[in-house]
């Protein structure tokens, strides 16, 4: 809970210095918040405290809590200048994003669906605001319009799954839903069903799974790239973190029911994903689709459900975060510098910003999933844990896909080191470098080193 | 003992982070920690007792949760491709002396990455550690082909990268098959020798590490990447990956296909055999066609690694030892050719057969070292080819006297287009280009006297390589005809 209240009240406070024309002081306030609140989640690390039934600060909600609000943090280092030339009143955008992470710290650790439906409610109208920032964009205004209808449409299908389950088991509680699926278990309510299946499209909405990912592309493309930053790391893991905590504890039970379904959305999310972002020209809307195909293999863990699955989507989770991270960072430079984001603006990069490639580089070998970069240790979690259900097709054809994946990410190495380009030099601020600098470090240790997150929860 | 082979993998990513900071003097740090790293082999293979055991065993938990380990020793096969790659990493970074490579500290550090990524390859034994010493091999050679090969590059390395990724990520899924049948859940190379596997799940791991391990060779159909990553290749980049790289492939069939999945490799043996020997034909014929002095070489290249993946999978003592000398011999060959070919087309810009003509007038010293490597390619008795081209011959012979009829084709062949080869480069007459070529000297020729030398001291006196492989080998077949006979 300390975790929430701090980051609200740093939401609040930031607020008040905007109110105060306190400009400078904004982003230490902003960080020193996250940094408390930082430390309450991992201070409180085995402490396993439940809050009046509706939330619990487990292992599982602490682990995803820092990972997000140290992706947060990495997000706001990287705010050096980015909204100033947008609107003078900096402190709105601040908040907002403190917002959503309150609401995102709600989603990984709710133990009650009206909790659920709350957070995903507070993240999701904070970002619909945050999609339309440039006011006089009409691409940011088009994402803002689709995100919220689109938004709107799934929360919908939400609310209705929702309200299916507590009509079947006369509960919100997750785990008065469990004790009901494994005391009737022969005998579910015919309700229960498509409750399950209308919460499971809205949730896929939110982590933008085919087929309910046309939203993704046009909304990615449209929001300010930190926005997109901010969106396609930090809330699509509390996307995964809020859906596993449903899926792969409440509704376990009946796997069997919900699992095909879902192989099904896997393998067209992974298809679409992979096959769309290879005919991308543009590195944003390349990274949009990109996600969309990440989307396909953090859901691998809820197919073969194992006692590794939570942990799995954690890695995975962090390296897709730190490598996606380092490829928005380094959009932002470029598109600052040369005003496009296709590939060929990266043309030639290599040769006079060195820092810069090399890191980009081993983010696209990570998401690629090169050995050695974090990224590899979570595709190969993904893989084993789906082998060890012997569902060899399956990995088979994830495999074509991760081949798939190698050319587009490929691309823009190929642009940076490969292609003649102008000899543009990027000004790269401190704070952009101590990102990349740290998110390549942590990329690289934790694929030469897994074990210290390996059994984490 | 097991710090010398910590040292031995460690050595070359040492030396390339070093590189990576030492601007223009980088070649010359990178010879010195390549000779460094051939110093402590030579130590290593002087402290190795030829016996079939594996010795400077490391053995280090690293990801425990997982059963991977940091296991890796060297017995007599590993020595072998250990030796050929030390020998063969200072060499080439000697023959890319004579160029001026933009960027030469990145060019030298990527080297040494790879020698590393070689050795991890060359010494795993635990399946995890060779899966990404293997991964880690050809990111940096796919960068060196990249940045600074040829004008089509970037098409031809896509393909390469894609072509092995693709094999490697199959292997994985193979590897991963394994583990999950291992009771022990590691991926100790012992724990898999000892698996009790069925034929039909033999046949299909037996594809899954195949086709990996012939993208990398190549083997027939696997091959179509190969010829136009050679040519567009640097000079050194071509070197590093027919030298060494190629045996990789190779060394995976002999280590980790014949032992682990026995049945398979009697059941489907055959067919690689045969693909093997489509190929030698197949690739000594297009060769005859070749108007591209590299791309003839590459062909040649094919028809050669044919014969020894042949040699392998007729599964008996003579096949193996012949592949095992001959992984070094065409090594020694295969670089000295490009080398030759490099320094002409340094000279004269072009490596088109027509063109040339006459260079032996103008180059007698060139001309003489290339004449040797070129006997030694073609396996005259008394240069490195012969032995292990007639121990592979034997070994097929043994297996299928029909397929040694065809896989012995590749030795005319080979007789008939590489002295074309040198008699349209090097005699005929002098053409305005070919006009006051300018003999070897100074590194050129102290590179084609190294492996002028080892081709004839290989070829005058194997034993001492035969004798460091040949216990190693007997047992690997020992082993896998015991687990042949407890499958029936």
């Amino acid at each position: 809970m300390n975790i929430i209240i701090t980051i609200v009240v740093t939401a609040l406070a930031v607020l008040y210095a905007g109110l105060f024309k306190a400009k400078k002081a904004l982003l230490p306030l902003t960080l020193v918040g996250l940094l408390i609140s930082l430390t309450f989640a991992v201070t409180a690390w085995n402490s396993n405290t439940v809050y009046y039934g509706m939330m619990e600060m487990d292992n599982y909600a602490l682990a995803f809590s820092s990972l997000t609000i140290l992706g947060t943090i990495f997000i706001f280092l990287l705010t050096q200048n980015y909204f100033a030339k947008d609107s003078e009143n900096v402190a709105e955008y601040y908040t907002l994003i403190l917002f959503a992470l309150a609401g995102i710290v709600i989603m990984v650790s709710y133990t009650n669906m009206s909790m659920l439906f709350i957070g995903i409610e507070i993240m999701s109208v904070a970002l619909y605001i945050l999609a339309g920032i440039r006011k006089s964009n009409f691409a940011s205004n088009e994402a803002s319009l689709k995100y919220f209808l689109m938004g709107a449409f799934s929360t919908g299908f939400l609310l209705f799954g929702i309200t299916l389950v507590y009509g079947a088991t006369g509960s919100f509680s997750l785990h008065a839903i469990n004790q009901y699926l494994v005391g009737n278990y022969q005998a579910v309510s015919p309700l229960f069903y498509p409750g399950v299946i209308l919460i499971m499209v809205g949730l896929c909405f939110k982590i933008g799974a085919a087929p309910f990912h046309f939203w993704t592309p046009d909304v990615y493309e449209g929001a300010p790239s930190l926005i997109t930053a901010f969106m396609s790391t930090v809330v699509k893991t509390a996307g995964f973190a809020a859906f596993l905590r449903l899926f792969a504890g409440t509704f376990a039970p009946l796997h069997d029911f919900w699992m095909p379904p879902l192989m099904a959305i896997v393998c067209i999310t992974l298809f679409i994903g992979n096959v769309t972002a290879l005919f991308q020209k543009n590195f944003k809307r390349m990274l949009a689709y990109s996600s969309i195909s990440h989307a396909g293999y953090l859901l691998f863990s809820l197919v073969t459900l194992t006692a590794n699955s939570a942990n799995n989507v954690m890695v995975y989770a962090a390296a897709y975060t730190f490598a996606s991270i380092i490829a928005f960072a380094v959009l932002i430079l470029v598109k600052q510098k040369t005003g496009h984001d296709t590939f060929e603006s990266f043309n030639g990069l290599g040769k006079r910003n060195p820092l810069v490639a090399l890191a980009l580089t081993i983010a696209m070998l990570s998401l690629a999933g090169i050995p050695l970069t974090a990224g590899f240790i979570g595709k190969y979690l993904m893989f084993l844990n789906v082998m060890s259900q012997y569902q060899v097709y399956l990995v088979a054809f994830a495999i074509l896909n991760a081949l798939v994946g190698f050319y587009y990410y490929l691309r823009v190495i190929v642009a940076m080191y490969f292609k003649e380009g102008s000899d543009i030099v990027l000004e790269t601020p401190v704070q952009y470098k101590v990102v990349l600098v740290l998110s390549v470090i942590i990329t690289i240790f934790l694929g030469v080193y897994p074990t210290i997150i390996l059994n984490l929860i | 003992m097991e710090q010398l082979l910590i040292l031995l993998i460690f050595l070359p990513v040492v030396g390339a982070l070093v590189t990576a900071f030492t601007g223009n003097a980088a070649k010359h740090v990178a010879l010195v920690f390549a000779v460094a790293s051939l110093a402590l082999t030579a130590v290593v293979a002087g402290q190795f007792v030829p016996d079939a055991s594996t010795q400077f065993v490391v053995n280090l938990p690293w990801i425990q949760d997982l059963g991977i380990h940091f296991h890796a020793g060297i017995d007599g096969i590993s020595l072998i491709t250990v030796l050929l790659t030390n020998v063969l990493v200072p060499i080439i970074i000697l023959a890319s002396y004579q160029h001026n490579y933009k960027s030469p500290a990145g060019f030298f550090a990527l080297i040494l990455f790879m020698q590393a990524g070689l050795l991890v390859v060359f010494t795993a034994m635990d399946a995890f550690l060779f899966y990404i010493g293997w991964e880690a091999a050809l990111i940096p050679i796919y960068f060196i082909c990249a940045i600074w090969g040829g004008k089509d590059r970037i098409k031809v390395n896509m393909k390469f990268f894609v072509y092995t990724i693709a094999g490697s990520l199959f292997m994985l899924l193979g590897i991963i098959y394994l583990y999950l049948q291992n009771p022990a859940h590691n991926f100790d190379i012992q724990a898999f020798y000892q698996l009790h596997l069925d034929p039909v799940q033999q046949g299909w791991i037996f594809w899954s590490f195949f086709i990996a391990f012939a993208i990398k060779m190549p083997v027939f159909p696997f091959h179509t990447w190969q010829p136009d990553t050679y040519t567009e290749a640097p000079a050194a980049g071509t070197m590093l990956l027919s030298g060494i790289m190629l045996k990789m492939g190779i060394y995976g069939v002999i280590r980790w296909l014949l032992p682990i999945v026995p049945a398979g490799v009697q059941d489907w043996g055959n067919t690689a055999i045969i693909l093997s020997i489509i190929g030698i034909v197949y690739a000594s014929l297009i060769a005859f066609k070749q108007r591209d002095a590299k791309r003839l070489v590459a062909y040649s290249s094919i028809a050669h690694v044919g014969l020894i993946s042949a040699g392998i999978f007729a599964l008996n003592t003579q096949g193996l030892q012949g592949a095992m000398i001959q992984m070094l011999s065409h090594g020694v060959n295969v670089i000295g050719l490009f080398f030759v070919l490099d320094i002409i087309f340094s000279r004269v810009k072009t490596n088109t057969i027509a063109e040339l003509g006459g260079i032996a007038k103008s180059a007698p010293k060139l001309a003489i070292a290339f004449l040797i490597i070129i006997l030694g390619t073609v396996a005259l008795p008394g240069t490195n080819g012969f032995i292990g081209e007639f121990l592979l011959l034997i070994g097929i012979y043994q297996y299928n006297i029909w397929a040694v009829v065809f896989a012995g084709l590749t030795v005319i062949f080979g007789a008939v287009y590489m002295f074309r080869l040198y008699q349209n480069i090097m005699l005929g007459k002098t053409n305005d280009l070919t006009l006051g070529f300018a003999d070897i000297k100074g590194t050129e020729q102290i590179v084609l006297f190294i492996i002028c030398a080892l081709i004839i001291v290989l070829g005058v006196y194997p034993k001492p390589i035969l004798h460091l492989s040949e216990a190693s080998v007997q047992q690997l077949l020992e082993q896998v005809n015991q687990k042949l006979t407890s499958v029936k």
